[in-house]
């Protein structure tokens, strides 16, 4: 026990003492936490469009205006050139164009029917989706209007997804909720994800440097020698840096809170408890790496890629559901992705221990696993 | 230019006798290329649906059919009632509830109005709204099925989604992704060369030679730009075979922007280098700055336009996405140098300051 | 002398794929003496050094180093020993009382036993006033006399130390010698690397190692007369450079 204290708190002091580092790793995960997470959103607002309105009449004025109104759209052009709505989404100048028929106005007021196109840019993958679907229920909205203008007296559908009570013989009345973000704030769903792979990464590459450091200037050779044994000399680099993390997580939930608003919906006392637990299977990770190449350089190569991996698969940006089955899969073997799922279930669904057993039992799985290998490779006499 | 000459047949040596980096630098892209294109998705399927249906009749139990036969949604479970559906959420269990009230078909038919809730995980805003109207035009349809009278007013939307039919998200991340990648590597190449050799003196000597800084440069950055157009074809043949991305522009035009953009990045690893003597804070800083903003300021994920007016500004400043916006452009939309020059401008002047400031910091060095 | 021995090698090897580093040795030191281990820069000396100290596992033959085996108990070896390494490695970023704090915890001082020895230790280099800056701010010599000390700092039955005097001044080097012998007198076995050989003369036996081989072992005066030398240097020279037929090979 003296061992390891006494190894724990000159490590604390290298910390302390590494000012440029210690910068680094407080300072930047703040400024980055602060900044991406403005960045980091797929909420698609004042989409713009292109318009061709070959009708001018009042009925299709209006159609447009409603399209602004919302709020959803903004009017980037228009004009009666069809070439040139073409070219504004070549240009990616407009991501959808509407064009409106000439005798739009005649048609609908007389047989009431009549088609709009709606062109989207569908480079944009599922928020095209999104895009037509909000222009949808925009004219969805109009037609209800229209048909009371034009057409009182007649039987109106009304579009399920909208409020309010219906006129007809089926009167199925359908209501929408959105589940633990009502608001559908893209910052609920980003912060905490950005803030877990600031701590990720910055006790990874802490960690990876470390024992590799130790071996280019050759203090290791000197503990070496001393009878402290691998597991001691492991858990004395654990304790301080998962402190490190520890501090860089609360920080960071402070600032998703105070700042973002992020609900805290669950035990923030086992989120901290998992988080030791995830903190001891990515420092063990970067230990293991540390202890087995030569110098730090390559010691920051190799956790960069296994972390870009790790990242990107772990449903941090976006969802493990999109993905294949396959790599569905693979994504079990990730404790990143575990991780994730647990503070979101926290936080954000308000879940206790028994909704995220699951996932956590694999971080201590992959808890024991990771530090075993980082004690084990940890050779004291070279072979 | 012997000197010159000289100095690029070490560089090369050096290169090719580290074969483990060698490999590295070229398989990596190639390799995350792969496992990226098929993690980052955001395509909506395979959606868990939980049925609540209190009193099963004709009504819901046809819509319950309508639901289970489209391929998207899966039902995993039927409860009598609410009680444990929070519970299966949090677990993960399920995306995405129906809630039938009960009594629903007799409701109906005594002209009553019948609730049916959908209830959809929307942690992740744009998943759950995806959901949510997957289920609604379900409903919807059965609704318009049962229709007797005619509506009032129609305005039938005649949709067209152009430039990729499929619109598979794929398609929309993996060109952004040949970016990322290669800015990564780019920028750590330059930085392990340039670094190591600062920490081992030989930096100095190379100064001390007859060499002219930007001869330096030049003889350090050529080497690896070769290696890196090695990785841009490998990563475009990979986004053709791998995952079918179309390639509807000029394959000529798309390596030369490939290779344009790979001097930016080493000239950005250089500039990096140039500014610190410690490699370890060196690669530390290059990394923890350039990764998360080059992943999510670039576009190459999160679409630029939603970010707030301030970030879009900033965006600007980051090489990647404009080049990110050429290969989409031309791998997707088949658009030409016409249509791109004002970016590719940008990427020739950003490469331009970045050789002139890291040759301006190695002038300072000397004295 | 106690009749014990502290170190003992037979046939100690080690190689590096093809090449030999250690050939064959076989020494014995006997506690509480100083014993010197001479060569030419690569000659050996530091890997022998290293299996010595657990921190190499030999390639063949045996050795035992305050009485545990080098290939079965080197960790118990390591209680008993104490090695101050060719480069110097005490942190440099931590003050040098920091630094004897954290050897005396990892070898299981009590505090007070380690404040105790800290202060003697400070006092006895003269660093009282230096104790509190770090490291890298002493001078080669204070950094030198330190890391002995630290070797030291849990009162070990054998110390390594491998080229100690390297690079620094006459007069620490005398100051260093007096330190060693101290340590010896009270009690503590000393093997000394070096490769210079008016060092040779200090300690009670020596041994010479010429290309992983043994070249000569023995006192400093039977080595001369062996050699029909009047220096060290001469014998070392005789010795790797037979001329006249002078010296066995």
């Amino acid at each position: 026990m003296r061992e390891i204290l006494a190894l724990a708190w000159a490590e604390v002091l290298h910390i302390v003492r590494d000012k440029a580092t210690l910068a680094q790793v407080v300072v930047m995960p703040v400024v980055q936490l602060l900044v991406l997470s403005n960045a980091a959103t797929f909420t698609i607002q004042d989409t713009p469009a292109y318009v061709v309105d070959l009708d001018h009449s009042v009925i299709s004025r209006g159609l447009v205006t409603r399209l602004t109104a919302s709020g959803r759209f903004t009017i980037q052009g228009r004009s009666n050139s069809l070439d040139q709505a073409n070219d504004a989404l070549l240009r990616d100048e407009a991501t959808m164009v509407v064009v409106i028929p000439t005798d739009f106005e005649k048609d609908l007021v007389r047989t009431g029917n009549a088609k709009v196109l709606l062109s989207v840019n569908a480079e944009k993958g599922s928020a095209a989706g999104i895009v037509q679907s909000y222009a949808a229920d925009i004219l969805s909205d109009y037609s209800r209007e229209l048909g009371a203008e034009l057409r009182p007296g007649r039987v109106t559908v009304v579009d399920p997804s909208r409020l309010g009570p219906v006129r007809g013989t089926d009167r199925i009345e359908g209501r929408v909720r959105s589940w633990y973000n009502p608001t559908l704030n893209y910052k609920h769903y980003m912060v905490p994800g950005i803030l877990v792979s600031l701590v990720t990464m910055i006790s990874t590459l802490l960690s990876a440097q470390n024992i590799a450091r130790e071996k280019e200037i050759g203090t290791l050779e000197q503990i070496n020698v001393t009878p402290i044994t691998k597991g001691q000399f492991i858990t004395a680099k654990l304790l301080p840096l998962g402190v490190l993390g520890l501090l860089d997580l609360s920080i960071g939930l402070v600032i998703a809170w105070a700042v973002f608003g992020v609900p805290m919906r669950g035990s923030l006392v086992l989120l901290f408890g998992v988080t030791m637990i995830y903190l001891v299977v990515t420092l063990s990770i970067g230990l293991f790496i540390s202890g087995r190449v030569d110098t730090q350089q390559q010691a920051m190569f190799v956790t960069f890629f296994i972390m870009m991996i790790y990242l990107l698969m772990s449903g941090l940006f976006t969802p493990v559901e999109s993905m294949p089955h396959w790599v569905q899969v693979a994504a079990e073997f990730n404790p990143v992705r575990h991780f994730v799922s647990i503070s979101r279930a926290i936080l954000i669904k308000g879940a206790g221990l028994a909704e995220i057993a699951r996932p956590l039992a694999m971080l201590v799985a992959f808890g024991i696993g990771t530090c075993w290998l980082a004690v084990g490779q940890y050779q004291k006499r070279t072979a | 230019m012997n000197a010159l000459r000289g100095l690029l047949k070490k560089e090369w040596r050096h290169i090719l006798r580290d074969r483990r980096t060698l490999a590295v630098i070229v398989l990596m892209p190639v390799i995350q290329v792969i496992l990226f294109g098929f993690a980052i998705r955001t395509d909506v399927k395979d959606i868990r649906l939980v049925i609540v249906d209190p009193t099963p009749d004709h009504v819901t139990l046809e819509i319950r059919n309508r639901l289970e036969a489209t391929d998207v949604f899966h039902t995993v479970a039927v409860l009598p009632n609410s009680a444990g559906l929070e519970g299966l959420f949090q677990r993960g269990k399920a995306e995405e509830a129906i809630v039938f009230e009960p009594q629903f078909a007799s409701r109906l038919g005594q002209g009553l109005p019948a609730r049916v809730e959908v209830i959809a995980d929307a942690t992740e805003p744009n998943t759950g709204s995806t959901r949510q109207n997957y289920a609604m035009a379900v409903i919807r349809q059965y609704q318009r099925d049962q229709q007797t009278v005619q509506p009032g007013v129609v305005i039938a939307t005649q949709l067209r989604m152009r430039f990729d039919p499929t619109a598979e998200s794929s398609h929309l991340f993996v060109p952004g992704l040949v970016a990322f990648v290669l800015t990564i590597i780019s920028a750590l190449m330059t930085a392990i060369s340039l670094t190591r050799e600062k920490e081992t003196g030989t930096m100095e000597a190379l100064l001390v030679s007859p060499l002219r800084p930007w001869q330096i440069i030049v003889g350090k950055v050529m080497p690896y730009l070769s290696i890196g157009f090695v990785s841009v074809l490998l990563v475009i043949l990979e986004a053709r075979l791998v995952f079918d991305v179309p390639l509807r522009g000029s394959l000529v035009l798309l390596l030369g922007e490939g290779l344009l953009y790979i001097l930016v990045s080493l000239s950005l690893g250089m500039l990096i280098s140039s500014r610190t003597s410690s490699q370890r804070v060196a690669m530390m800083g290059a990394l923890l700055g350039t990764m998360l903003p080059t992943m999510l300021l670039s576009g190459f994920i999160f679409p630029i336009e939603s970010m707030p007016t301030v970030l879009q500004w900033i965006s600007n400043v980051i090489p990647a996405k404009w080049f990110v916006t050429i290969v989409r452009s031309i791998m997707l939309k088949g658009t030409g140098l016409a249509y791109l020059w004002q970016e590719t401008l940008i990427l020739c002047a950003m490469a331009l300051a970045l050789l002139v400031l890291s040759t301006r910091s190695f002038h300072t060095r000397l004295e | 002398m106690n009749g014990t021995l502290a170190i003992q090698a037979q046939d100690l090897t080690r190689t590096f794929g093809s090449f030999t580093a250690v050939d064959h040795i076989t020494l014995e030191v006997h506690g509480g003496e100083i014993f010197g281990f001479l060569g030419a820069n690569g000659a050996g000396k530091t890997t022998a050094m290293r299996m010595f100290t657990g921190l190499l596992a030999p390639s063949s033959g045996t050795a035992q180093v305050a009485g545990h085996d080098v290939y079965t108990e080197s960790e118990a070896i390591k209680r008993s020993i104490g090695y101050m390494s060719q480069r110097f490695s005490l942190y440099e970023d931590l003050t040098s009382r920091e630094n004897i704090r954290l050897y005396g915890g990892i070898y299981g001082l009590a505090s007070k036993e380690i404040r105790s020895r800290t202060e003697q230790m400070l006092a006895r280099l003269g660093m009282e006033d230096a104790a509190d800056l770090a490291v890298r701010s002493l001078p080669l010599g204070w950094r030198q006399k330190l890391s002995f000390s630290v070797a030291l700092l849990h009162r070990p039955q054998i110390v390594f130390l491998d080229e100690p005097t390297g690079g620094v001044d006459p007069i620490t080097r005398r100051q260093f010698w007096e330190m060693i012998y101290q340590a010896a007198a009270g009690g503590t076995t000393v093997l000394v690397t070096t490769h210079y050989m008016d060092e040779a003369e200090y300690c009670d036996r020596i041994s010479i190692m010429v290309a992983g081989r043994i070249g000569a072992m023995g006192t400093p005066s039977e080595l001369k007369q062996q050699y029909g030398a009047e220096t060290m240097d001469e014998v070392f020279v005789r010795l790797v450079r037979p001329t006249n037929g002078g010296g066995a090979a």
